[in-house]
Order: C-alpha cells, then structure tokens, then sequence
C-alpha cells in the first residue's frame, strides 16, 4: 500500500525535523521556542482527533481535555508513581515511557468507549453537554486521588518527551486519522455526519460506528496526554478544564471541520499566535478573541474548510472530501 | 434535621441565581440555536458596571441593578449585530467559535484595562444584613431579597414570553424564522430583544451574585456560566421554566454535596445531568421528539 503520495513527504518531514535539531544545537533557536514547537505538536495531535469525532462522525464533542487528563495521567502513575523510571538505565527508560504511552491511550479510549456507550445516542448539543460534563468530572475525580497528588498536582513527572517523540507520534496520529477517514469506517462516519437518518437506512450502525471513532478519537487524546505530562513535568487537575478543550474545539473549527490539513496549520497557528503577540502583553488575549470572532465571520467554514494537502488526498476522493460541510 | 433545612436555604439561594443565567442561555438558544459561551462574561461584566456604580455615583441596590441590567442589556444586543448575526445563515458551529471568541474578548479586554485588572475586588455591601431566626434556621435579608428577586424576575419574564405580543413573536422566530419573517415579523428586532433581555438576566445573576459572596474577577464568570447552562440543559434547554427548575436541582444538590467534600460539589451538578438525560435525553421538562424523514 502506498503511504503518502510520493516519497516527497518523508522528506520533508525528516528534513524538517534535522533542521530544527540543527537550529536547537547551534542556538539559534532558543529552548523556549523549542518548547513551543513541542507543543504545537501535541496541539495537532488533540485536533487532528477532535476533527475525527466533531468533523468527520458530526457528533459535538467538547469536553476533549478530559481524555487527554485521563491519558496524561495513566501514563504519569505508570512512570513516576507505579515505577520510580527516573532512576533506571537509560536503555529501560524509553521503552517503559512508550509503554505508558500506550497504557496511557488505552485508558482514555476504554472510557471514551464507556462513555460513548450511553451518550452517543443523544442528539447534538445534548451530546455536547454531557462530554463537557465528562470532562469536569474527570476533574474533579483527579482532584480526589490523593497518590496522584489531589488538587496539589502530581510533579517530578520525568522529562522523557523531545522533538523526536512528538514528531513520531504527531506524523502516526496524522497518518492513522488519514486512513481512518479514508477507509470503509470512515465512510460510515461520514454518511453519519451527512444523513444519519439516510445512513441508517442503508444499513450503516450507526452508534457501532459513532462509538468507534469515539474510541479512536479518545485514544489519540490519551497518548497526545502522555506526551504533555512527559514535556511538562508536572500534571495538575485544573490544566485539563474546559478552558483546555475550548482551545482544541478552536483550534479545529479555526482550521475547517473535516480537514486534517486544517487541522495541522491553525494548529501550529494558533499556538505560536499569542506568543508573537506576546509584545502587546495584556492586551494580547483580548486581541486573540477578537482575532478569532474576524476570522469566523470572512471565513465561516475555517481556513481549510472540507479542502486538504495534496499529500493527505487519495486520488478519486476528491468529491468525497469537497462536500459542502454542516 | 435543622442543618438539612438550613442547607437547603443555601442550595435555593444558590440555585435561583443559576436559574436566572440559565434563563438567558435557554432563551437565546431557543431562538437562535446558539449555545452563547460569552452568556457567563455578561454576568461578570454585570457585577462590574455594579462594582462602578456603586463606587463613583454611589447607587442603591435597585438604581444599581437597573442601571447594570440595561447597560449590560446593550452589550448583548450589541455582541449579536458584531458577532453573531453575520454567522446566522453560515454553519450553526461557526457561530459557536465567535461566541468562544467573544468569551475570550470580554474577560482579557477588562483584564487588560488599569481600571479592572486581574485582582478580584470585595464587592460593596447594598443590602443591610440582618438575620432572621425562624424555626432555629437562620436566614438573612439578603437571602431573601435574593430569593424574591430571582423568582419575580422569572415570572415576569414567563408573562412576558406567554402572554405578550413580543413573547408571541419570540416564539414565532424560534420556531421557523422565514415563516415568520413572511408574516411581517421584523426577525432582526425580535432576536436583538431576546439578547437584551438574556443579558440583562444574567447582569440581574451577577449583581445578585456578588451580593451574596462579595468578590469579583474577571473569570469569574466562566465556572457561573458553565453550571448555569448544566441546569438549562438539566431542565430542558430552550423551555423557560426548565431552566428554572434545572437551576434549582443543580444549586440544592451543589450546597448539600458541598457540605460532604468540596470537590463532590463541583462534580456532582454534573452527575447529575448525565443521569438524567440517559433516561430523559431531552432534559427534565423537554420533549423527545422522533425525527421523521
């Protein structure tokens, strides 16, 4: 099977990635901008999977954070607190931080499906208000268990997440959500997003499907967790708020619904966007909500709106990916 | 037994504020099918334009909500013709962003002000309190100012919607905007109204709300916000007296889990919501409807 169009991708992604480690090295780059760079990447990680459930499927979900809390806090208790990793040798480090990754998204995707079982039956922003509701009781679960530290937060989380990860993981969740979207159950999700009425009458499950992209979605948000609590050191309950899954439900509908492409560049926007307004200091998150409201109204359907890369397409599925969006 | 009653003092208290801020997401959302994010910033920004009110002109109580609620009655009116009313025909979700947007705006802008800033401010006294013991609970004039006020402002307001030709007119946009701007309803007008009212509620939720627990902030509507439009839903969202009862079951049950842990009492509201829409997906009040093709 043919990964991405050409060879060209690879490329440029690996090129990409030696750049900015050359820039990192010689200084140019300063560590704080790297810090940045990480994030955007974990950004694209959480959008890239929201943009599965809310583009693709059509279901309003907006208490993503939730899931990423769930996931970056599996996979912190399996590094820091289950086993005290930072003291082992190098060579076990990485495996047992990828492996907490990975119980880290299964966690996540395993309540994703718990929750999904019941909710997804409820219409739109009833939906909506149960996954908020989701996410604020993750939280204030977290606040409760106290070996995780509480509301106090679980710290001297070990540093194990560089630009290498973060590029591997981004590169997988972009590519995975590529193929989701283009295979069979991807089709499903989206004949349920267009009709789901119709798309149940040509014999699609239609909650088999909604909870399958669901789990999916759940899962990338869970490894996309364990990667923030590796980067930043330090897990505290509040970081997960509503505030948290605001940024993503923007990120996503800033970039287009049913675009991953959209989804990677305001992404990478949107992140970098208030630290370059960070000389306007506090005037800058005023001008960040206003510069949002200006981009939603000239382009009501986000900057890459139902369009993609060239190197996300899949030749005969152009059609497919330019229907007019709801 | 006593401290049961006294709580639940507390919970009707707390609710019946809920209920009134719930009352402005129900009526915009039952209009314009919007969940209005920016509706918990309208009450902070209430509770400042009181704040000011008080401070410079040295208001009463009743000068100081009137002025706050039509004040904060323009803003909402005037967020709708910016923010909302170029989105109306474009994707439902969009406008979902600019109400993020506007969120995003009302708390950094006063945030970024030298008047306001970010420290949280102790809000001046306007009523005296005096406690009342009645059947050894205690309840204090303020509550039951709160109390009072709360409910009346909810009941004018379902005369209004039930027995006015504005009302008629509300729920005539609601439920088909074309039909009834072919039946000479001026559609612009009657959601500029439905802004206007719902904001000035929530100017009425904030000034009240700052009266009983004196300290405002520039956030300190986003968590308000956030539990108000949990009981709209809870009721049934878009249904006015839905909201109120949602508001009164999320502030009854927040008090007394409360009284157990103060992180239950966060989460619980929620609990809550989700328990009852698995088996009353439409909210309390709220009818399920099959769609039909």
């Amino acid at each position: 099977m043919k990964l991405f169009k050409g060879k060209m991708t690879y490329v440029f992604i690996i090129g990409l990635y030696i750049i900015l480690e050359i820039l990192n090295k010689t200084g140019i780059i300063n560590s704080y901008m790297m810090q940045i760079v990480k994030f955007a990447g974990i950004n694209i990680i959480m959008t890239v999977s929201l943009n599965i459930i809310n583009g693709f499927t059509g279901q309003f979900s907006i208490g993503h954070a939730g899931f990423m809390a769930v996931g970056a806090y599996s996979s912190a208790v399996i590094t820091t607190v289950l086993f005290k990793t930072i003291n082992w040798p190098v060579y076990m480090q990485i495996p047992m931080f990828l492996l907490s990754l990975l119980v880290g998204g299964l966690v996540a995707s395993f309540i994703g499906f718990l929750i999904g079982i019941p909710t997804l039956k409820l219409k739109g922003d009833y939906l909506a208000i149960v996954t908020l509701g989701f996410g604020e009781i993750v939280r204030a679960i977290i606040r409760l268990i106290q070996p995780v530290g509480g509301a106090r937060g679980l710290s001297a989380i070990p540093q194990y997440t560089n630009l290498f990860w973060v590029f591997v993981f981004t590169f997988l969740a972009i590519y995975a959500s590529r193929n989701f979207v283009n295979s069979s159950f991807g089709r499903a999700c989206i004949s349920i997003r267009e009709n789901e009425i119709a798309a149940e009458t040509m014999g699609i499950d239609t909650t088999k499907y909604k909870i399958l992209s669901f789990t999916f979605a759940s899962f990338m948000a869970g490894v996309a967790g364990g990667l923030y609590g590796h980067l930043l050191m330090y897990l505290q309950p509040d970081m997960f708020s509503f505030v948290k899954s605001t940024d993503y439900l923007v990120f996503l509908y800033a970039g287009g619904m049913s675009s991953i492409s959209g989804s990677i560049v305001s992404a990478l926007i949107l992140t970098a966007l208030p630290e370059f307004l960070r000389f306007m200091s506090e005037w800058r998150m005023a001008l960040y909500g206003v510069l949002l409201v200006i981009l939603m109204i000239k382009r009501p359907n986000g900057l890459y709106g139902g369009k993609e890369f060239k190197f996300l397409q899949i030749k005969n599925n152009k059609r497919m990916l330019e229907t007019e969006q709801h | 037994m006593t401290t049961i009653l006294q709580l639940l003092i507390y919970g009707v208290q707390l609710g019946s504020i809920y209920a009134l801020i719930a009352l402005g997401y129900t009526m915009v959302y039952g209009i314009i099918r919007l969940i209005n994010f920016a509706h918990g910033d309208f009450l902070m920004l209430g509770a400042f334009v009181g704040f000011f009110a008080v401070s410079y002109f040295n208001l009463g109580f009743i000068p100081v909500m009137l002025l706050s609620m039509v004040v904060i009655g323009m803003v909402g009116v005037a967020v709708e013709r910016i923010a909302y009313k170029p989105l109306r025909s474009k994707p439902r979700l969009s406008s979902l962003i600019t109400a993020i947007g506007v969120s995003i705006f009302l708390q950094n802008f006063p945030r970024a002000l030298p008047a306001i800033g970010p420290a949280p401010r102790p809000f001046p006294r306007l009523i005296p309190l005096v406690n009342y013991e009645f059947l050894g609970v205690t309840i204090s004039s303020i509550q039951i100012v709160m109390i009072l006020l709360s409910f009346t402002l909810m009941l004018l307001l379902h005369l209004l919607t039930t027995k006015t030709a504005i009302g008629r007119r509300m729920k005539a946009v609601s439920f088909d905007k074309d039909a009834a701007a072919l039946m000479g309803i001026n559609v612009n007008n009657t959601i500029s109204i439905t802004f206007f009212i719902g904001a000035a509620l929530a100017a009425a939720g904030g000034i009240l709300y700052a009266t009983t627990y004196p300290m405002i902030d520039v956030y300190m509507g986003s968590v308000l916000g956030t539990k108000a439009f949990t009981a709209a839903v809870l009721g049934g969202i878009g249904i006015i007296p839905g909201a109120m009862l949602g508001g009164v079951i999320m502030g009854v049950a927040e008090v007394l889990a409360t009284s157990i842990n103060s992180d239950l009492g966060y989460g619980i509201g929620f609990v809550i919501l989700i328990l009852i829409l698995l088996f009353k997906p439409a909210g309390l009040l709220g009818k399920y409807t099959i769609e039909k093709v």
